[in-house]
């Protein structure tokens, strides 16, 4: 029987729907969603709203500075079993074996966790609905929040795929990918104790403080894109060369 | 044609393969014979793309594997000790994942998984969930993705591992059938299960090859095919004086008496092709020779006479 060599985008299509149905008929996709859902509509209600009166652009931007903390944590749940749950079974052969090359299967793992990202926060956009319906702001502002929100949860995803292409536990995985991701939330801290050009650098390593404001107040900043899709691409690299690296390990 | 030149690999200081040098020819299934640790899996493991050799070269169809890694993975299907599946699948879900994955669509996918189901023998399991099949019927399955995509070299890492005698039975005819489309390497620890499989065996210890050939070659290679059983008449003290002065002459080897009624059954190991001289020495020291035969070595003993010395 003749055959085609397969597409990479097929490959990938493929991997994106098995991972997909795998959130879909397992507890822990429904759980990690309904969990980081009710936690954002506490933080919701409680601080972004409040109990005073406030202009409907401050509520919003609140909004997004305290999803963007879920954000950060759905990435990570949603990425920690994508490679070290396939370790684990022992089913990492069948897909290295395959057509598809370590690059490619990271990025099929990543746009899989990334579409159920978006899958949840799609069901967060009530609260900002509610807030354009009751109050005064812009779509745009909305659609920024919405972009900044995405970056940061594919930085997260990326961080996450990462560790979990490190190690066989998904639980290990993800206390790397939070360690990892809670060190470059708080550089901002470190470069205020550092002097001089490695200050700097630190202070715009910092994955949110600067980064992420301007979202919040509903701007685009083609900079911050650019810092925040580069951080993706430095961790799948990695996660792709420690996919490398097993086949020199016994 | 599968070839492997002077492949090696470390890891670490360790020299877990060393220098093999290999040649399959299409359609011959190979065992892969070693204790724990020879090199087996890390063999298996380079030939399937998993693991980076050291050094040497992988040929498959007089290409250069490290050339050109995806058309390599194209041509090698792989069960590894522990078959890859996702439990949470029918057997046909998965095979058609797997098919999909390796380049299949459309109704060749729909017409492939039937085929390796019916190659497989899973007809009644094509609709189970995973999670639920038998250890044997799992096999079948890992045997089935690793057949999909009609690969040239199929590779076994211990296929009959956990079976019960029956399933051993099936796997070998199974393994077998296999032969028409596909070349096969598979490891194993069940000896006597690998030489009714294979048309060839590769013995390998501390990760060099030590042996290539049938079982017959085998015994010929390590000389077991000139042991002998004598059965002797006459007195215990004539029988021990003259084995013991035919060992001294390094015409045979320490013997092994057993006193068998009126008889004695003595096995002996030939050092050199020189039975007559072993014939008259029994005759002219009076002693009845009733019988002298030569024994075929289990396939067993021959695997352990090789790989003797090596650390299990």
């Amino acid at each position: 029987m003749s055959r085609t060599k397969p597409s990479a985008l097929s490959g990938i299509t493929l991997i994106v729907k098995r991972e997909l149905g795998q959130y879909a008929t397992t507890w822990s996709g429904y759980v990690i969603m309904a969990a980081l859902l009710l936690v954002s509509g506490l933080l919701y209600n409680v601080f972004a709203l409040g109990s005073t009166p406030r202009y409907s652009a401050d509520v919003l931007s609140d909004y997004f500075f305290f999803t963007s903390g879920c954000t950060l944590i759905i990435g990570i749940l949603l990425s920690m079993r994508l490679i070290a749950e396939e370790r684990d079974r022992g089913t990492l052969p069948l897909l290295a074996t395959s057509s598809l090359t370590d690059g490619q299967l990271i990025v099929a793992k990543f746009c899989s966790a990334f579409a159920a990202l978006l899958l949840w926060l799609g069901m967060t956009l009530y609260m900002p609905a509610m807030i354009f319906i009751n109050g005064k702001v812009s779509l745009g502002h909305v659609f920024a929040g919405y972009v900044g929100l995405a970056l940061l949860g594919a930085v997260a995803i990326s961080i996450g795929l990462f560790g979990s292409s490190l190690v066989k536990s998904q639980l290990v995985a993800a206390i790397i990918a939070a360690v990892i991701t809670v060190v470059l939330l708080l550089l901002w801290m470190t470069a205020r104790v550092v002097d001089g050009t490695l200050g700097d650098v630190l202070g715009y390593l910092a994955l949110h403080d600067k980064h992420f404001r301007p979202f919040m107040d509903g701007t685009i900043p083609t900079g911050t894109v650019v810092f925040y899709l580069s951080i993706c691409l430095f961790f799948l690299t990695l996660a792709r060369n420690v996919l490398e690296g097993r086949r020199w390990r016994p | 044609m599968i070839r492997t030149d002077s492949l090696t690999k470390f890891y670490g200081r360790r020299q877990a393969v060393k220098d093999l040098t290999v040649s399959i020819a299409d359609h011959e299934i190979v065992g892969f014979l070693g204790l724990n640790g020879a090199g087996k899996t890390t063999t298996l493991r380079m030939l399937a793309g998993l693991l980076a050799p050291s050094s040497g070269r992988i040929e498959i169809a007089g290409k250069d594997v490290a050339a050109d890694t995806a058309e390599h993975r194209w041509q090698i299907g792989f069960l590894p000790e522990r078959p890859p599946l996702y439990d949470d699948m029918t057997v046909r879900g998965f095979l058609d994942f797997a098919a999909r994955l390796r380049g299949f669509d459309g109704a060749r996918v729909a017409r492939r998984v039937d085929e390796v189901i019916t190659l497989c023998a899973l007809q009644d399991y094509r609709d189970e969930v995973i999670t639920n099949l038998s250890h044997g019927y799992r096999q079948r399955v890992g045997i089935a993705q690793a057949v999909i995509h009609e690969p040239m070299l199929v590779i076994l890492d211990e296929p009959t591992s956990g079976l019960d005698p029956v399933q051993i039975i099936e796997m070998r005819s199974l393994i077998r059938n296999l032969k028409e489309h596909h070349t096969v390497l598979l490891s194993s620890h069940n000896l006597p299960e690998i030489s009714q499989t294979c048309d060839r065996l590769l013995v390998i210890k501390n990760g060099e090859l030590v042996m290539s050939g049938s079982e017959g070659d085998l015994g010929a290679g390590i000389g077991s095919n000139t042991r002998i059983r004598l059965e002797l008449s006459g007195p215990k003290a004539t029988i021990d004086a003259t084995l013991a002065e035919l060992a001294a002459a390094k015409v045979i080897d320490k013997p092994q008496i057993d006193a068998t009624g009126d008889t004695f059954d003595v096995h002996v190991r030939l050092l050199g092709d020189r039975p007559e001289a072993l014939s008259r020495a029994l005759v002219e020291a009076g002693l009845g020779l009733r019988r002298m035969q030569p024994v075929k070595a289990e396939l067993e003993s021959l695997f352990l006479e090789l790989t003797k010395g090596a650390p299990s």
